[in-house]
């Protein structure tokens, strides 16, 4: 036998997590290429229409691509953490369950979700952080970030990528196999367009769209990564959300979607 | 050395949410070191919960079990250190090479990397996969599906090892293999737990057999003493021409010692029934039986006396109705 047997409860299901971070490390590692294939065909095509295209034929107006570039980091970002959870967690809750190796591994199995969202919440960042250089290859000159704030940029990228991978763990473990077209259609079209990326929420007319924003974390990422990236423009600081009140709200969001996400997700593996 | 059973369980039952019935409904069994015990019974008789109670996956509204002294509730941890599973259908990590399903598998469990790693190659050669241990377990057929899941399952040495229904659909070959590596693996010194409801398994392989049915244990004991739970070991079996089966049955029980008769439609032949007649001395009614179906005027075409398979045992026991 194993020495392992005399070790603490602790110290197994330490283990047993650090092999299971092991594990996805591993798989998306190999799996990188398609990753950010699947997370940057969208944004990139964006960026070129609305801060290339459009801007150049004066369709869109001077400083529009400096506040649409935040709005697209927000969305890759959550997209990628997002996508990184729901889909395989839905097939393999559905029928696959690969995950059974894990939960039967000596971990509690609150643990097996709490790895999905740190690894959720890994695959999200790199996505936001690819968002530089492709914006800066795609812009070039109107490529502007303003770079005293980069603590804020860090924190934000890393709240988005988190916000993203605790919807994921609600939505993998709510929504069944059969309806998955559906529900995608169903919540991300409303996530994309409700969510601050292509306009800065200060600058909206219409008062019930405006309140509508509120209610979709998308708007907080968005508003805080323009708050951390968008230049003074002729010596004026942008309108955001407060930053504080950013923060604030996705923190909250992240503790109450991430309970919730773990309770659905317990109920899903543990009948 | 501890010799306290491996497996303990006491009146456990579990009742599903919306569920009007119990799914596992007061079962209590043991399950020595060192034993082959199987769970026997038709589909939806409540193993499948059972043994999800036993590995964590599923928790009990009543009663209590415990493997190895640890209870199944309270010190998950500790039991998921000493058990291992294979599952009926395969879940094998798609995303992994056939080899790193193993070593992953163990890294969960805390073994070093190089026990890991050797073990992973003992096994791999063992089960006849190292040739194909490079490739993703996708590609694998059904049988091989199942040697890479009982070597996962060993990877991180248990004492005791759950098999869910595991010979369902395999082939022949991969069935006689996966029963001689279940028997060299008591050898060992394994606790084996199987469900199946292939009778002809549980004879060939469990030293304890429970049946179940409807959430309940109805017999726990030997195969050889479960043969005998019909009276006289043995029943008769009768192929008949008749127009009036229910008339024939009633006369078949009015017979000395019939404790039971069954009746059905015999396969392959048009208008003949066949008829199971169970009785404390069957071979001394082959007479009467012939006899009264003389007299009410319909046709034998076969009479033979079975000794008591595993599988009338339980068709006794659970009724011949589908589930």
């Amino acid at each position: 036998m194993s020495e392992s047997r005399e070790d603490s409860r602790l110290h197994l299901a330490l283990n047993a997590f650090r092999a299971t971070l092991h594990r996805d490390l591993v798989v998306t590692g190999r799996e990188f290429v398609q990753f950010l294939v699947q997370a940057l065909m969208q944004p990139l095509f964006f960026l070129f229409i609305f801060g290339k295209v459009l801007p150049g034929i004066g369709l869109a107006a001077q400083g529009f691509t400096a506040l649409l570039l935040p709005g697209i980091v927000a969305l890759s970002s959550m997209l990628a953490s997002l996508q990184g959870v729901t889909l395989p967690l839905v097939l393999d809750l559905g029928f696959a369950r690969e995950i059974d190796d894990r939960l039967l591994a000596p971990q509690p199995a609150w643990m097996v979700s709490l790895e999905k969202l740190l690894i959720a919440t890994v695959r999200g960042t790199i996505a936001g952080l690819t968002i530089f250089p492709v914006g800066w290859l795609i812009l070039g000159s109107s490529f502007s970030v303003r770079t005293d704030r980069l603590p804020t940029l860090a924190l934000m990228i890393l709240l988005t990528a988190a916000t993203g991978a605790v919807i994921g763990l609600l939505m993998g473990t709510v929504i069944k196999p059969e309806q998955i077209s559906l529900m995608f259609t169903l919540i991300f079209t409303p996530l994309i367009f409700t969510g601050c990326t292509y306009y800065p929420w200060a600058r909206l007319n219409i008062l019930w769209f405006k309140i509508v924003t509120l209610f979709n974390p998308l708007t907080y990422c968005s508003e805080g990564l323009r708050y951390a990236m968008v230049p003074p423009f002729h010596g004026h600081e942008i309108d955001t959300l407060g930053i504080g009140w950013v923060i604030v709200a996705l923190l909250f969001g992240i503790g109450l979607c991430g309970f919730a996400g773990t309770r659905a997700f317990l109920k899903r593996v543990v009948s | 050395m501890n010799s306290a059973p491996a497996i303990v369980v006491r009146d456990l039952r579990k009742q599903y949410p919306q569920a009007k019935a119990n799914a596992v409904d007061g079962v209590s069994f043991e399950v020595e070191r060192g034993g082959v015990f199987g769970l026997l019974g038709p589909n939806g008789a409540g193993k499948t919960t059972t043994i999800g109670i036993l590995t964590t996956a599923v928790v009990p509204t009543g009663g209590e079990a415990s493997i190895m002294g640890f209870d199944v509730v309270n010190e998950q941890v500790r039991v998921k250190q000493r058990i291992a599973v294979v599952p009926q259908r395969p879940n094998l990590d798609r995303s992994l090479l056939v080899r790193e399903i193993l070593t992953f598998h163990a890294a969960y469990h805390g073994v070093a990397r190089r026990e890991r790693e050797t073990h992973a190659d003992e096994l791999l050669r063992e089960l006849g996969l190292y040739e194909r241990r490079n490739e993703k377990a996708d590609r694998y057929s059904g049988g091989m599906s199942q040697r890479l899941m009982i070597a996962r399952a060993l990877m991180h040495k248990p004492d005791v090892l759950f098999l869910d229904e595991p010979t369902n659909n395999l082939d022949p070959q991969s069935r006689l293999f996966l029963w001689e590596r279940i028997r060299a693996l008591n050898e060992q010194g394994l606790t084996i737990l199987l469900s199946t409801h292939d009778m002809h398994e549980a004879d060939q392989l469990c030293q304890r057999i429970a049946i179940m049915d409807h959430g309940k244990i109805l017999v726990n004991d030997t195969p050889t003493e479960l043969k005998k739970l019909i009276p006289g070991g043995n029943s008769l079996e009768l192929h008949v021409e008749t127009a009036d089966p229910a008339r024939l049955a009633e006369q078949f029980s009015a017979l000395p010692g019939v404790t039971k008769v069954d009746e059905e439609a015999a396969a392959g032949e048009d208008g003949v029934r066949s008829f199971h007649v169970y009785a404390s001395e069957a071979q001394s009614l082959v007479g009467s039986a012939a006899q009264t179906i003389l007299e009410s005027g319909a046709r034998v075409r076969d009479i033979s006396v079975r000794r008591a398979t595993l599988e009338e045992v339980f068709i006794y026991l659970t009724g011949r109705h589908l589930r």
